[in-house]
Order: C-alpha cells, then structure tokens, then sequence
C-alpha cells in the first residue's frame, strides 16, 4: 500500500468536492429553474466532461493553465507560481471534470419538488434565499448527499486529467489511479492488485450509499 | 381598496384580461368559470406569482404592479394570505411549524403566541403536533387557512379552497368558511368553478370564461339573469331567487318568495335565508287545480311569456315571482299557453334546491 499516494488522493478530493459544494449548488439551482431558452446550451456544457476523453479535458486545461495562456499569467504573477503539477493545479482541473457529478443529481433533485411549496413560501413573506435553505435544501437532502459522494468518489477514481495536469509527482500529484499504473508498468502486479482491491470496495461502497438515499425516485445519475 | 387592471398574454398565446375594484373591508369577491377561463391567473397576478403582461394593480396606495413603469413588488412585500388549491402544506413540518413558517423574524414567545391563537380560532389546536399527512381534507385546509392568516394579511386571496373535498365534508366546511369569511375584516378574492361555492361565499361575483369576464354582479343578479349562455349553462337553473324562512315543521321548510308561499325539504343547517333553485324540467304546468297530488307546492299565476327553449318551451308564470318552466311544444298548445293565461304552477318540495345565504 502506498500511503503517501491516498493521502494525495484523499486531499484532492476533499478539496474537489468542497469546491464543487460552492459552486455547484448555484449552478444546480440556475439549471433546475431558469427559464432562460438558451439554458440546454449551458446543460450541455456542464455535461461536456462525462463524454469527453480526460486526456482532451486535461489537455485544455494544462494550456489554459500554462505559462502562455493569460490566466497561466494572471496566476503566476498573483502566487510566484504556476499551475500545472501542482495540487491546486489538480484542484482546478478535477473541478472542472467532476462538475456534472455535482450538478446532475441536485438539479434533478431541485426539479422535483413542488412549485407550489416554494411559491407558498414566497406568500408567507420568506425571501428567496430562506426559501431555498428552508424549503428547497430539506427537500432536495438526498440530491445534495448524492451530488457531494459523487464529486468526492469520481474525483477518487480519476486518472486522464490527473495524468494530464498533474504529471506524476509522489507527495503532490501521485494519486491512487497513477499509483496502480505506475506498478503495472514495472510489473508489480501484487502492489497493484492489492490498491486496486481497495479502490474498487470504496467505489462500490459509496454508490451503495448514494442508491440507499433514493431508492424509489429512480436514477440520479 | 384594491384596483386591478391585469392583462397576461402566455407564450402559447393564450391571454387572460380582468378589471377589479375591491373595496376596504370584509367582502368576498368571486372569480367563477370552468377550469381555463384564467381565474387563477389573475389571483397569482394580484399575488405577485405572475407577472403582468399589461396594466396596473394598486392596493391602498401602494403599487404592486405597474407594467409602464416596469414595477413589481415581489409577492414577499404584498400583505396577502395565499391558500393554495391543494393546500400546499409543506409535508415535512408538523402544523404547528406550517402554521409558523412565515413568522420567523419575531421572537420564540411571540410566535408560539400567535400560532397558538389562530390555531384556536380556526379549531387546529389540537393537531399542532401532526403531520399534514396525518391531517383529513378539511382539517388541511383549516390549517392552510391558519397558516395564511397569521401574518394578519389585508387580503386574503383562495384559489378553489373547496375543491379537494367531496361531498358531506364539502358541505360542512363551505358553511365554516363562509362564517370565517364574514368574520374576517379584510377583503378576499375566492377562485371557483362550482356554483354553488360562488353563490353562498360570494358577495360580488366576476364570471370568467376564455380569459375575460362575461360579466359581474352580486351573485343573485347574475345567476338569476345570465347575459350569457356560458353563465346559464354553467348554472343550470332556470329559476333562482331569494327567498327567507317563515316556519319549519318536520322535515319541511315554508319560505317566503316575492309574494308566495312555498315548501322545500329542510337542509337543517340553521339558517334562514336561501337562495331558492328550481329546474325549469321539474316544473309542471296545470290548467285547473288538481286534486291530490304528490307535489307539495301549487302556486296559481298568469302566463308572463312564452319562448323556445331548444327543443322545449319556456313558459314564465307571474305567482308572485316569475317561475319558469320548461314545457313541450304540444303541451303549450294544448293548455292554450300564451301571455296571460291563468295557469296553477306545481313542484315536489324535493325538487327544491336551498343554497344558504351567508349574511
């Protein structure tokens, strides 16, 4: 077993599905309610990671990030650093590739409670910010539960974008998924064998737990 | 006093157009027509839920909504209690959290102060640790009321508040309404598409059907001379009128009507004044007084007017009020029916219906 390598992977995804918390919740909440037309548009951008190669996800991203891209500047010049094979680097790009992890299962979560609950709020002189703590967030519970084990557990399993952005550097961007690669390629199969078993009884857990929260409104993600 | 002008023009074209004019005070406005004349519309519109596509509604003084100076007050600001066809209690809170819920900015005491007090006032007092699953229709609606009132709005607006229940219960808790409703020292604007809802609740009535209004009046004038043929079919009574009670006896009620006397079955719910319905089929035309009949009420008359009625004829006999019945054409011509004929007007006592009128 290789510590260091879960610690890495633990701090990512920590980190990852905090960051997705903050920010996937509006998000969630614009594309479950808005009523804009153009809305299937930012859906579909959202969705982009689940049927995009990492490796092309990862390739943007390290560009984007790089030391010829604006925000590559713009960041470097804010930190004496860049952010590519880097933690935060990796933060950023997990993200971005986890986001519809975070996304789906709240705003189908936040689609499925009544209107006439939250307009009834509005009567009763609650703004739009208690509503969505007091009658939005109680009703949607197992969405957000779902939507943050999802974010932690497919920010866990992933390799393309980490490969990508990351690199491969033990105690910063060493993650699991690296990890198992790095002994199949020199043969340690018994190293790899036994990571890979831990990895996989994780997975299974955690979606076990995530169908446990809805078993009847059928699939979230 | 509430002005409204609102106009709403869907995205699937559909528009709905209405002008109200509510005075201060207890009044209940009604809103009646079938399912998609748009009386919901407009109730959402004065409660901010819609916005408007054109017009201006103004509460005391206050604009709620003006479409040429682009203002909207949210429906946060607007002092209105709001009950929701279906209740819209929400499932995970006890009542008494229900009934609290728009009353988080005052204190702890203060609150469970006025929840108590309207609890009691609307008979949930003693549900206030139930879940609404565990609630009947009526008890929902109670506390759907309750919690709509505990802010002390100044308008109370009701979109079908009757319609989730049947039969008895209906019944029951239409007589408590309209006894809250009395009682209450606000205006409210009540959606229906049961008549006899919009006779016994309202005190002015708007019948709406296709998006506008067809036409306005107390609920006697309009139900007793529809303009339209959507406002006499949807009632279906040829003959409506006031009428107060002079004497019960078993299980027989003797109203005075106009100028004549007649019998109905006594609803025993207590009151005393009645809209008194009668269909013109169940109106039955004597040229001379018959001998023993089982119809309980014959009223003597002179023929006022005679008119197709489809397929039938329409006969109205002056016996102190106008009755009309609804007769066959050969029956018109054998009975010589024409303008001031004497004829004896006849029908069952069961044939009456009394619908209370809440004074």
């Amino acid at each position: 077993m290789n510590w260091e390598a879960i610690v890495t992977t633990l701090k990512l995804a920590t980190a990852t599905a905090i960051v997705l918390a903050i920010i996937g919740l509006p998000i969630s909440y614009w594309v479950a309610f808005s009523k804009w037309r153009w809305k299937f548009l930012v859906e579909a951008i959202v969705a982009l990671p689940l049927v995009l190669p990492p490796t092309v996800l990862g390739f943007y991203v390290l560009v984007a990030m790089g030391p010829h891209s604006p925000f590559g500047r713009w960041y470097d010049s804010l930190t004496g650093h860049g952010l590519p094979f880097t933690l935060e680097g990796l933060v950023m790009a997990s993200t971005l590739y986890s986001l519809p992890f975070a996304v789906q299962p709240v705003a189908a979560a936040f689609r499925t409670i009544d209107r006439r609950l939250i307009e009834a709020s509005w009567t009763l002189g609650v703004s739009s910010w208690g509503t969505f703590l007091r009658v939005i967030v109680p009703h949607a519970k197992a969405g957000l539960i779902a939507g943050f084990v999802l974010s932690f557990a497919h920010t866990v399993g992933e390799f393309g974008v980490v490969l990508m952005v990351g690199g491969n550097i033990p105690g910063v961007t060493r993650t699991i998924s690296i990890h198992v690669y790095d002994e199949v390629q020199s043969m340690n199969y018994a190293s790899a064998g036994t990571t890979s078993l831990v990895l996989l009884v994780f997975s299974f857990v955690i979606l076990s737990v995530v169908y446990s929260l809805a078993p009847n409104r059928g699939r979230i993600i | 006093m509430l002005t409204a002008e609102i106009a709403k023009t869907f995205k699937s074209g559909v528009q709905v157009k209405a002008s109200l004019q509510i005075p201060d005070g207890s009044s209940v406005t009604v809103l009646f027509g079938p399912s998609g004349a748009g009386k919901t519309t407009i109730l959402r519109c004065v409660a901010g839920l819609d916005q408007l596509t054109a017009g201006r509604i103004v509460f005391k003084d206050q604009i709620w909504a003006d479409v040429a100076s682009r203002r909207h007050l949210p429906t946060q600001k607007r002092p209105i209690g709001y009950l929701f066809q279906d209740y819209a209690l929400f499932p995970n809170l006890h009542v008494r959290d229900n009934i609290g819920f728009g009353l988080h900015q005052l204190a702890l005491s203060d609150r469970d102060e006025r929840i108590r007090r309207t609890a009691e006032s609307l008979q949930v007092e003693d549900l206030l640790d139930r879940l609404p699953t565990e609630l009947s229709g009526g008890q929902q609606q109670r506390v759907a009321l309750a919690r709509s009132l505990v802010r002390e709005p100044e308008l109370l607006l009701l979109d079908e508040p009757l319609s989730a229940l049947d039969g008895v219960a209906r019944d029951h808790v239409r007589t408590e309404l309209a006894r809250l409703l009395r009682r209450l020292q606000i205006p409210a604007i009540l959606v229906t598409h049961d008549w006899v809802d919009a006779l016994s609740l309202g005190d002015r009535l708007h019948v709406m059907n296709r998006g506008v209004v067809l036409q306005q009046g107390t609920p006697q004038e309009v139900f007793a001379k529809p303009q339209h043929t959507e406002v006499a079919s949807a009632v279906g009574m040829e003959n409506l009128v006031a009428g107060r009670v002079k004497e019960r006896s078993a299980d027989v009620v003797a109203l005075q009507v106009g100028g004549a006397e007649l019998y109905a079955v006594d609803p025993h719910d207590g009151h005393h004044e009645y809209f008194v319905c009668i269909r013109g089929e169940n109106v039955t035309l004597e040229t001379g007084r018959a001998g023993l009949s089982s119809a309980r009420n014959h009223l003597r008359g002179r023929v006022a007017e005679v008119s197709p009625a489809g397929s039938l004829m329409k006969v109205v006999v002056d016996v102190g009020f106008d009755v009309a019945a609804l007769v066959t054409r050969q029956a018109v011509s054998d009975m010589a029916l024409a303008a001031g004929a004497e004829v004896f007007v006849a029908f069952k006592a069961s044939a009456v219906h009394l619908i209370p009128k809440s004074i």
